[in-house]
């Protein structure tokens, strides 16, 4: 059983069909995946510039980090959840977009930087909490953080651009294969 | 009557090239987004500091001043790629009822933030209550809200 036949699968549900074929929710949801980038990759913006010392220097990066993480991880569910459906709405044309596929390698880099930051250098913050601009392994993981979610909203908003899709052959070879595109033998 | 004024802006130079590139409006759509990321955070903290949560510990006069500069550069780069995406589509547009209402809350919603908010915020919070505080937060993130909702919706229009 492989992805593929997963998505394929998904994509006959009614649910799915529903959502695709519907006249305002998928645009719905898709507002609400759009919009809630102010509240998760905005605040998540702002940590980062702190961790630069480009913004609320004087305000400890702990205070930062306490205060707008259950923000972001409101708004990181409610990405999650309508970014989950967006997929289910179109699962065989995601599944085999190369920008989709970018992204969600993005998404995991962008926890491993998350993970190596929180279980790294911010747990000595107490060291640095005060300091206008923090120490190299701090600005490391704000650019970091700042290139990746640059680019997951990037790739995310190039899944609409049908450039690379499967069903759009000839493709150059590296398209398809990057992408998982079918094609029949020439 | 303002038809015509919005054809010549179609068919102006910048417009024509966007419109013909087959990748450009993307590029700056793109661009387009992550200063909405910039601005939503720059304006969410102030807004939600006045409701008294986020960075609740700092004085929202502080909070104010130190998100100003990246509000300040997001909305020019929101109204450089927004200029530049309607230059492609001016007519598409002038026939959206969403660009309208965009146009109009970004009207309300930059002077209210700049003459409005920011001096609210930053003025001595003996002489302005919590409970302005919070209505002025409030207005900020409706109109921004219409601002948001209303470019999404552009897309989905015509």
């Amino acid at each position: 059983m492989s992805l593929l036949w997963f998505a394929k699968w998904l994509a006959e549900t009614q649910w799915s069909i529903d959502l695709h074929e519907s006249l305002y929710m998928y645009p719905l949801v898709e507002s609400v995946h759009v919009l809630t980038l102010c509240l998760f990759v905005g605040m998540s913006v702002m940590l980062d510039l702190r961790l630069l010392g480009l913004t609320l220097k004087r305000v400890p990066v702990s205070e930062v980090t306490r205060r707008l993480l259950p923000w972001m991880t409101v708004g990181f569910i409610i990405m999650v959840i309508t970014g989950a459906a967006l997929f289910y709405a179109i699962p065989v044309r995601s599944y085999q977009s190369i920008w989709f596929r970018v992204k969600m390698v993005m998404l995991a880099l962008a926890g491993v930087n998350a993970w190596i930051f929180h279980s790294g250098i911010h747990k000595r913050v107490v060291d640095w909490d005060l300091d206008a601009v923090p120490p190299r392994a701090a600005r490391v993981a704000g650019v970091c953080s700042l290139m990746l979610w640059a680019l997951i909203v990037v790739s995310g908003r190039m899944i609409a651009y049908n450039w690379f899709d499967c069903d759009k052959q000839p493709q150059p070879h590296w398209v398809n294969v990057a992408a998982g595109c079918e094609v029949p033998p020439q | 009557m303002m038809l015509p004024w919005f054809q010549w802006l179609e068919s102006s130079g910048i417009g024509n090239a966007i419109r013909l590139s087959p990748w450009a409006f993307a590029v700056i759509e793109s661009v387009h987004l992550l200063g909405l990321a910039v601005i939503g955070g720059a304006v969410l903290l102030v807004c939600m500091r006045q409701l008294g949560v986020g960075l609740q510990r700092q004085p929202i006069a502080e909070v104010a001043r130190e998100t100003y500069p990246w509000l300040v550069i997001s909305w020019v780069i929101m109204m450089v790629t927004g200029s530049a995406l309607f230059l492609s589509e001016a007519v598409k547009c002038y026939y959206s009822t969403p660009f309208w209402v965009k146009m109009t809350s970004l009207l309300l919603a930059t002077i209210f933030t700049f003459a409005v908010q920011q001096r609210v915020a930053r003025a001595d919070e003996t002489r302005v209550g919590p409970m302005w505080q919070r209505v002025v937060a409030l207005v900020s993130l409706v109109l921004w809200f219409g601002v948001g909702a209303g470019g999404r919706w552009i897309g989905f229009s015509g």
